[in-house]
């Protein structure tokens, strides 16, 4: 390279980085905001910006957070010692109906979307393009048409408000993007390995079980960290299937109650988005190598 | 062991296209076998067939006498090398030679005695518990083979092994596959573009060419008596010259005429090039059966132009232009003579070969 050409390259990798912090800063001052908000006491809030903690003056308080969290009723201390008892919003029980709902929603689309994929990338059957064009075109229909049908069918055979009829929801609306992903993946796997181990023996399902599962853990792993994320910031499906009963109400339906009675509670509405918050930002942290590696995957040779 | 038969086999894909034409090959007990042609000429697909990974369209396919053409192929008891080694990826060297006889279900000691007996044979026995990519590509090849040998099968077949490797390892593991085969005593069939590697490795050669096989012998046999232009301009590097020449009678004397020079035929060539004589015919001439010389006979030198000298150490080729083509000569490595320079090349005509125009094959 020039050193015209490496002083240009230089220059645009600054614009580069300018910009990335520039959005960086943009993206994550409301969530400072928001973690701040939460840890201070109502009348805090309410009276000064949450960018005045900096100064050093105004206390710090986890009573918010055993208020959402906590059941109908909540029992904490207050700044003075006095204890208090207050009506809590019962996340830590949506926490839990959220998981219920999101786990098996990632687990169960993702092995029928991978054996899918497998039997469309390698498998001969008649029919194999055509459903595979079928599965493509489904990609782009909203979830919402289907809503209502399958709510009625639900209706019929009972499965209204249970969690097997939630995950069959979002078992059908993830897996056209599923086994499309995992297509790309598992067809760029080379023929030879496939046709070795069927020389050696396996049949189909040991072959998808030994090697075509371990060979995709990429992808599996960033369709994963997509399905986990979309399942558990879902409201919709959520409240059509699952019904808005206090029982088996998940995050994100607790969370739309709350602003609509907690309206004026910042303290608490900040908490209770943090709480809702902090699972997929784990998640993204801890995968976040698997989440570039699939949006790559395919695109160049592993 | 064990043996091959294939009987008329052909391979018809979708749309027509014919890979395989009634191929005929017998391959005996504990036989080396390659199958050499150009990409495309269906060497591959013939080989596919017999592992069972192609449906064999018709004929017959017989593994130690039975007919197996519809028999799956994990029970022809055939074990498969391929190009690119097909290891798996996720597993150690150990897990990978170990898979098919895990899939057996054979008992865990035996399969550790096996693994490790075929690690030894390769010397890699310490690479057992790398991944493949740790490693290099002749390792992976190694790992390759390994694979294969842990299943003691009737039959090895090997997809062109060596394609991937540089050309130092391929020569290294090409003497390898072939002491392996020595030791093993097994029965093996072996593919390859490189003419090179069925000469070197070969007990029987088959030379193929768009799905039909042109020729089966032996290395030195496919080389000394070809059949055809085709398996004559294949087997040998660098590949025999072809020259297209009238034969004419000159009183006793049959000539092979190129137009600028003559070559005066052997008593024995006589006898079959009277048929031909007044029509033309591809004069065929090895580069190392070609010798220097300072002046031009008549009868006797092919003349020419020097155009390129490529000057090897141990010899030297040089690219003679005639009239109408080019001679490639084999010469002793101190002559270099200069571009474009006169140059006289006296063939050994005991060795020369005649192909008919239109057909091709040798004329004898």
């Amino acid at each position: 390279m020039t050193s015209l050409a490496r002083k240009r390259q230089n220059r645009w990798n600054v614009v580069v980085n300018i910009v990335l912090i520039v959005l960086v800063i943009v993206w994550s001052i409301p969530i400072i905001g928001l973690l701040i908000s939460s840890v201070r006491p109502q009348d805090d809030v309410l009276n000064t910006g949450w960018w005045t903690v900096f100064k050093g003056d105004g206390d710090f308080t986890l009573n918010n957070y055993r208020r959402v969290l906590g059941g109908r009723q909540a029992t904490f201390t207050d700044a003075e010692g006095n204890v208090l008892r207050a009506s809590g919003d019962n996340l830590s029980q949506a926490f839990i109906n959220s998981f219920t709902v999101t786990v098996p929603s990632v687990i169960i689309p993702i092995l029928i979307a991978a054996a899918a994929a497998f039997g469309f990338a390698w498998m001969v059957f008649p029919g194999r393009k055509l459903f595979f064009t079928i599965v493509v075109a489904l990609l782009v229909v909203p979830l919402q048409i289907a809503l209502i049908p399958i709510l009625r069918d639900y209706m019929k055979i009972g499965l209204t408000g249970s969690y097997l009829g939630i995950w069959l929801a979002h078992t059908g609306f993830g897996l056209p993007l599923g086994i499309y992903l995992l297509y790309n993946y598992i067809s760029t796997i080379p023929r030879d390995v496939f046709e070795s181990a069927f020389l050696d023996g396996a049949r189909p399902m040991v072959i998808f079980v030994r090697l075509v599962l371990p060979l995709s853990v990429p992808a599996i792993a960033s369709l994963g960290i997509f399905q986990f994320l979309w399942v558990w910031n879902d409201l919709l499906v959520a409240l059509v299937f699952l019904g808005g009963t206090s029982d088996v109400a998940v995050l994100t339906q607790r969370l739309a109650n709350m602003v609509g009675s907690r309206g004026q509670d910042w303290h608490l509405l900040t908490a209770g988005a943090f709480v809702v918050m902090i699972v997929p930002i784990l998640v993204f942290f801890f995968l976040q190598r698997y989440f570039v590696q699939g949006l790559m995957a395919g695109s160049v040779k592993g | 062991m064990a043996t091959v038969q294939l009987k008329n086999i052909s391979k018809v894909y979708e749309g027509g296209v014919k890979a395989v034409d009634s191929v005929n090959i017998e391959v005996k007990d504990r036989q080396f076998v390659v199958l050499v042609g150009p990409s495309g000429c269906g060497k591959s697909t013939t080989l596919r067939m017999i592992a069972g990974l192609e449906d064999i369209t018709e004929g017959e396919l017989y593994i130690d006498g039975n007919l197996v053409n519809d028999v799956p192929p994990k029970d022809r008891d055939i074990a498969m090398v391929f190009q690119n080694y097909a290891l798996y990826p996720h597993m150690t060297v150990y897990d990978n030679m170990a898979f098919g006889l895990k899939i057996r279900k054979f008992p865990k000691e035996e399969i550790e005695q096996r693994v490790r007996e075929a690690a030894k044979i390769l010397e890699i026995e310490e690479l057992l518990d790398r991944k493949p990519k740790a490693l290099s590509g002749g390792q992976r090849q190694r790992v390759a083979v390994g694979r294969a040998i842990v299943r003691k099968p009737k039959v090895f077949l090997f997809d062109e092994p060596l394609s991937n490797l540089d050309a130092k390892l391929r020569v290294q593991m090409r003497a390898e596959i072939s002491s392996l085969h020595n030791r093993l005593k097994a029965t093996m069939i072996y593919v390859t573009h490189d003419q090179v590697e069925a000469l070197t490795m070969a007990d029987v050669i088959v030379v193929m060419k768009f799905g039909v096989i042109q020729q089966i012998g032996g290395p030195l046999d496919l080389y000394n008596n070809p059949q055809n232009k085709f398996v004559a301009g294949f087997i040998g590097s660098p590949p025999m010259n072809f020259l297209e020449a009238a034969i004419e009678a000159d009183g006793d004397d049959i000539y092979a005429n190129e137009g600028t020079f003559r070559l005066k035929v052997t008593a024995e060539q006589k006898k079959f090039l009277t048929p031909y004589i007044g029509k033309s015919v591809t004069f065929g001439i090895r580069p190392e059966d070609v010798s220097f010389s300072n002046t031009a006979k008549d009868g006797v030198t092919i003349n020419g132009t020097v155009s390129v000298v490529e000057p090897l150490g141990s010899e030297t080729h040089v690219y003679t232009s005639t009239s109408k083509s080019q001679v490639i000569g084999k010469i002793e490595p101190t002559l270099v003579p200069a571009p474009d320079s006169k140059i006289y090349l006296i063939p050994d005509m005991a060795k020369a070969k005649f192909f008919d125009l239109e057909t091709e094959q040798v004329i004898n």
